[in-house]
């Protein structure tokens, strides 16, 4: 008789959770990240599942992409600009108990910058002359020259303190300083995190967290429409987000990312060495049939390098506008009347096999015949970026304000210009915020008209999620999935 | 005779759709107007448009181009290698070269055939090219397997007895008297094959491995279609059905021919 009431009793309570407010999240994701160590590999889906939730820095981007204090409580920069002293909060504890005091903020810079280091992003410590722990909670970070924008290449996920105690198992057990703690990894399927009881911020609102992979755009769409996950970050198929905007569970959230989706040319590649050939490339492509046929209306045109939601963006699309004509008319001034044929390597994403066969159309119109390759992302890197064997391709470069690749001649694209590549040197050292803004302009029109590429659009971040998870980021100021202020609205 | 009239009949519907595609087509598939995008089939777009809005009833008619031609030349292949093979192991019975040709059938045989058309086009590029040798390869041990057991009870006949009586060769008496009285079973047994490389391309294509785009693939439609089933269902339906009727129009011809060209089938009617 007991048995039988307890059993009931069981019962009831299952039934009743049901309809307790959620407290655990499933985010559906494209790519899978090849190991957890943000701070030895470029691949963005080890960011976007370990930012913030996980790992922090110093400083830290916010939901608007603006630089916030991350583990800093404050810090100060000297008259001379080259000093910066950070003072961090007090308490603050790894996941695996032990506290979070300056060594570890020395070990992490000193790691990150050093002659062996495998961080993707070694640039962003290439100025740090000295990091010193002055007390336990102080550091002072001495950089060779003044630079404007050390305080946000500190926010990258590139940048987060690691532990010297847990470095070891880091790719595959991350022990950080988050809201959330690494709980699980189901290779090829799932990524689980659980709530950080004791994070010295706000407290995480959910319990658990899973991040689940699914690469088929048909599985995505399922995935959703039967409510395996609640939210899938960078839905991979823009044709079906009409149908999920008509869908009352369902919310389409349509962001800004910091993508600029480019057609590359090779400048040193006959015919691309020629600034006509570009020119002519640019003008016989029309971006808004691109962004139409293949993101379905998502995505905003491009003239430049450049974000359209940054403050310093200037509008260049005139200087390539469609004008098929006037592209024909530049390859005959170019000496190619009769057009050429070349290369377009496309990546797998749809931007760029859809793009692809749109731009290959558009370009047959002025007489310059494609041939198509679809390659796999590996195959891609090896040929088109570190081979640099390709006519044309197109790739959505979504780092945050990397017009700075324009300065590096043996980047893929092989753009070699001194006047840009001193105009960044003198950027990276200019602190004064109206100037920069400027010299930021100045290096969107060089490129722009320059034709080094040919800019197509900004790619929109379109994220799906149930009507009622709140708190997911719509843009994407940098490659994270922030979940410490996501929560269920029942 | 019905189904063979009616999968002959299904067939050249298709093959003539592939050849008027080589002088006309209703719209050019090459140009894209995106602003006609996804429209249902209606008067002016037979089939409707696809995601570029190319209008699908010419792609159709292109692609049965491409899907005939890796087909054809594909089984030409198998039956230009794999039968000069069969016929010189059945020649040869038990010999070391009977052994080594038909061993060697038998190692292409061991390999499930889609696997090795994926390996060969992703090592060697994708490309129809490829996908017609990557198919190619794997009609050669069909086609040496049939000849040479079809040729080996031949071998025993009187027939054949009396020309070697008569002084005649293995070669001559492979293709005068062999080659000859097998032609019938190769005849069916390439009409199937014909209608496995149709399939075959459509898979390599849907997998990104066979012809490249802009040239137009049932395959490649069936792929692109896939996330658009629930928007435009007619995007994926037509060159689903393309497929469809022409591989089942090549079964039925081949059983067809089989009925009218096997003399022992025709004895028991």
């Amino acid at each position: 008789m007991t048995r039988w009431i307890l059993g009931t009793v069981a019962a009831t309570a299952l039934l009743t959770g049901a309809a307790i407010a959620k407290t655990d999240v499933t985010i559906g994701l494209q790519l899978e990240p090849p190991h957890l160590d943000p701070t030895s590999a470029a691949a963005g889906a080890i960011d976007q599942v370990l930012y913030s939730n996980v790992f922090e820095g110093l400083m830290r981007f916010a939901s608007d992409g603006s630089v916030i204090n991350g583990l800093a409580e404050e810090w100060d920069i000297s008259e001379d600009g080259k000093t910066y002293t950070f003072k961090l909060h007090g308490g603050v504890k790894f996941h695996d108990g032990t506290d979070l005091d300056s060594a570890d903020v020395k070990f992490s810079l000193d790691r990150a910058r050093a002659e062996d280091s495998v961080n993707a992003q070694k640039a962003l410590f290439a100025n740090i002359a000295r990091v010193e722990a002055v007390d336990p909670l102080t550091v002072k970070v001495t950089l060779t020259a003044p630079q404007g924008n050390f305080l946000f290449n500190m926010a990258w996920g590139d940048a987060v303190i690691v532990a010297p105690e847990s470095i070891d198992d880091i790719k595959i057990k991350p022990i950080g300083t988050g809201a959330f703690k690494f709980d699980d990894w189901k290779q090829g399927d799932s990524i689980t995190l659980v709530k950080n009881a004791s994070y010295w911020g706000d407290a995480a609102k959910l319990d658990k967290a899973t991040f689940k992979f699914i690469s088929e755009p048909t599985a995505a769409f399922g995935a959703m429409m039967a409510e395996d996950v609640d939210a899938f970050y960078s839905y991979p198929a823009p044709e079906n987000l009409a149908q999920f905007e008509a869908d009352p569970r369902f919310t389409v959230l349509a962001g800004n990312t910091e993508g600029e989706t480019i057609l590359a040319m090779n400048n040193k590649q006959a015919p691309f060495d020629n600034k006509l050939v570009r020119e002519a490339v640019s003008h016989a492509i029309d971006r808004q049939a691109i962004i139409d046929g293949a993101m379905f209306g998502y995505g905003t045109p491009i003239g430049s390098h450049f974000a359209p939601h940054n403050p310093a963006y200037i509008d260049l699309t005139g200087n390539s506008d469609y004008d098929p004509e006037k592209a024909k008319a530049l390859l005959a001034e170019a000496g190619m009347a009769d057009g050429f044929k070349t290369t377009l390597k496309l990546p797998p994403p749809s931007y760029a096999r859809r793009g692809g066969e749109i731009i290959a159309a558009q370009l047959r119109a002025v007489g310059i015949e494609t041939e198509i390759s679809n390659l796999e992302w590996a195959q891609w890197l090896e040929q088109a970026f570190r081979g640099k064997d390709f006519g044309l391709t197109i790739v959505s470069h979504t780092e945050p304000m990397d017009i700075g690749i324009y300065a590096r001649p043996d980047y893929y694209f092989q753009y070699d210009n001194a006047d840009l590549q001193k105009l960044m040197a003198d950027f990276d050292v200019e602190a004064d915020g109206a100037k920069r803004t400027e010299m930021l302009q100045q290096a969107q029109t060089i490129i722009s008209e320059d034709y080094v590429n040919a800019y197509l659009f900004q790619l929109a971040l379109t994220t799906v999620v149930n009507a009622k998870l709140q708190g997911i980021w719509a843009d994407a100021p940098t490659q994270a999935i922030d979940l410490t202020a996501v929560s269920w609205s029942e | 005779m019905r189904s063979l009239i009616f999968g002959l009949a299904l067939t050249a519907m298709f093959a003539l759709g592939a050849l008027v595609s080589f002088v006309w087509t209703p719209y050019d598939v090459t140009v894209l107007e995106i602003a006609n995008k996804l429209k249902p089939p209606t008067a002016d777009h037979w089939f409707g448009t696809d995601h570029f809005g190319r209008d699908i009833f010419s792609m159709i008619m292109v692609g049965a181009r491409t899907s005939i031609a890796v087909a054809v030349v594909a089984v030409v292949i198998g039956m230009g290698l794999g039968v000069p093979l069969g016929l010189a192991a059945a020649a040869r019975k038990g010999s070391l070269l009977d052994e080594v040709i038909m061993r060697g059938n038998d190692l292409i045989f061991a390999f499930p055939s889609l696997l090795i058309a994926i390996l060969i086009t992703a090592i060697f590029g994708p490309s129809a090219v490829n996908a017609i040798i990557a198919i190619g390869i794997f009609n050669i041990p069909v086609f040496a397997r049939l000849t040479r057991g079809a040729a080996l009870s031949l071998w025993t006949r009187d027939y054949v007895l009396a020309a070697r009586v008569a002084g005649k060769g293995a070669t001559r008496i492979s293709v005068e008297h062999i080659l000859p009285n097998v032609a019938n079973l190769l005849i069916v047994q390439g009409t199937i094959q014909f209608s496995l490389g149709i399939l075959a391309e459509a898979a390599l294509s849907y997998v990104g491995l066979g012809a490249q785009p802009p040239t137009p693939s049932w395959g490649r439609m069936l792929a692109d279609a896939q996330t658009l089933i629930a928007l435009a269902p007619h995007v994926a339906l037509f060159p689903g059905f393309a497929i469809l009727f022409t591989v089942l129009g090549l079964n039925l011809a081949g059983d067809g021919l089989r009925d009218v060209l096997d003399p022992k089938l025709r004895v028991q009617r």
